[in-house]
């Protein structure tokens, strides 16, 4: 590891102006991807702005329609939310799937999000249920917010303060993780509303995307059997040791189908 | 440099250390209390598991700064007046080890699982140690040992 100056911050109004002023400075909440980076020196940031356990970023709370979680969230606290349970199981189940229990015990959800890498699961969900990132700023659409990998809308300085996201019918995720590291070789989340499904896909791409094509064959038929004819053309996915982009698209179409049957209760 | 004050095994402790200071360093190189072990670095593989706050976490992934003010618990301050701890217990009783390099850290990491799930499953005990491998026993040995272990405490309430 590089040297760097470590800094506790008490506030979101202290961190964000540490970040104004130090322009190599870096924002650390679980660490569970940052420490690591650091460990390797594919990182050299001045300062690391450590927010962990802020007040103003914790919390899970349920109201109007919304489930709002806030950035500091560890991954634990979601797949032990009874709250979350209620109102979208679905991303208590996700949370449960992330890395390990060490992991999971300190990892949070802005964390996560403000990382977007391209395997990482929160990004399906909040992709997928059409969240809201909420950051000191502004408010970003999921839509809007995530541009391929580890890439972000989020400006230098901006940080996430919670995500919103809007009560689906019905949602579910299936996963295929990569047995030694718990990310996802393919993602597949899937959220029904009152007008529309959405599925959104992790691991298999160069960032999370929306599967558009069978949100159109799902909303016609929310059935497994109407992915069987739905195109996904491979040529855009991940290639690498582990899966071809052929195997990848496969993957897709398999845990798309195995999110189906977690929502409609039909194997 | 930083201040790091922390209570380990119910101790407080106090050190001025570099900023960059992993907690695992600082359990093994400041405090001497080498039974954490540090096995990939990498944390995939979970020998380094101690517990902070009462969350079993990977020392190796965590800066000694980010536990200021925390209450850390590491294999050596689980046993209680001379007695072993249920978890370790069963580990001897069970042979849940081979060369014992994880064992520190599996021990750790049941012991968390055990708080949250008194009475897991094969599956959930499988499940709960995702975070820990160990390269001699094949597990068999660890998932009984857990399972003892969950009897054991289960027995001491």
């Amino acid at each position: 590891m590089y040297s760097f100056n470590y800094v506790k911050a008490k506030s979101l109004k202290e961190a964000g102006e540490l970040l104004g002023a130090n322009e190599e400075a870096k924002l650390l909440a679980g660490g569970m991807t940052l420490i690591p980076t650091l460990k390797t020196r594919l990182a050299q940031p001045s300062h690391l702005v450590d927010i962990a356990g802020l007040a103003e970023l914790s919390g899970i709370e349920a109201k109007d329609g919304w489930l709002r979680i806030g950035a500091a969230t560890r991954h634990c606290e979601v797949a032990g939310s009874a709250i979350v349970r209620k109102e979208i199981p679905a991303l208590a189940e996700l949370a449960e799937t992330i890395g390990d229990p060490q992991v999971r015990n300190s990892g949070t959800i802005g964390g996560s999000v403000a990382n977007n890498d391209p395997a990482a699961d929160y990004p399906a969900a909040v992709l997928g249920l059409a969240a809201t990132v909420v950051t000191t700023r502004r408010e970003i659409a999921a839509d809007k917010f995530f541009q391929g990998m580890f890439t972000t809308a989020l400006e230098p300085g901006e940080i996430i303060v919670q995500v919103a996201f809007p009560v689906p019918k019905r949602a579910a995720y299936g996963k295929f993780p990569h047995p030694a590291s718990g990310y996802a070789m393919a993602g597949v989340f899937i959220a029904e509303t009152a007008g529309a499904v959405r599925v959104a896909v992790t691991g298999a791409g160069p960032g999370v995307f929306r599967w558009e094509a069978a949100e159109a064959a799902l909303k016609k038929e929310m059935s497994a059997k109407a992915l069987d004819a739905v195109e996904l053309a491979a040529d855009d996915l991940n290639q690498d040791i582990h899966a071809s982009s052929e195997y990848r698209a496969n993957l897709v179409r398999v845990m798309a189908k195995r999110a189906i049957a977690g929502l409609t209760g039909k194997k | 440099m930083i201040k790091v004050e922390l209570t380990v095994n119910g101790k407080k402790q106090a050190r001025e250390v570099e900023d960059r200071t992993l907690l695992v360093n600082f359990l093994r190189d400041e405090l001497g209390l080498t039974g954490t072990h540090v096995g990939c670095d990498t944390s995939q593989c979970g020998c380094c598991t101690v517990h902070v706050n009462g969350r079993a976490l990977k020392s190796c992934s965590m800066l000694a700064a980010q536990a200021n003010g925390a209450e850390v618990v590491t294999i050596e301050g689980i046993a209680k007046n001379g007695k072993l701890h249920p978890v370790q217990q069963a580990f001897t009783e069970c042979h849940g080890l081979q060369c014992g390099f994880c064992t520190p850290g599996m021990i750790m990491a049941v012991a968390g699982l055990l708080k949250d799930n008194p009475n897991p499953t094969d599956a959930e005990i499988e499940h709960g140690l995702e975070g820990n491998l160990c390269r001699c026993t094949g597990y068999i040995n660890i998932v009984k040992a857990v399972k003892k272990s969950a009897e054991l405490m289960r027995g001491a309430k």
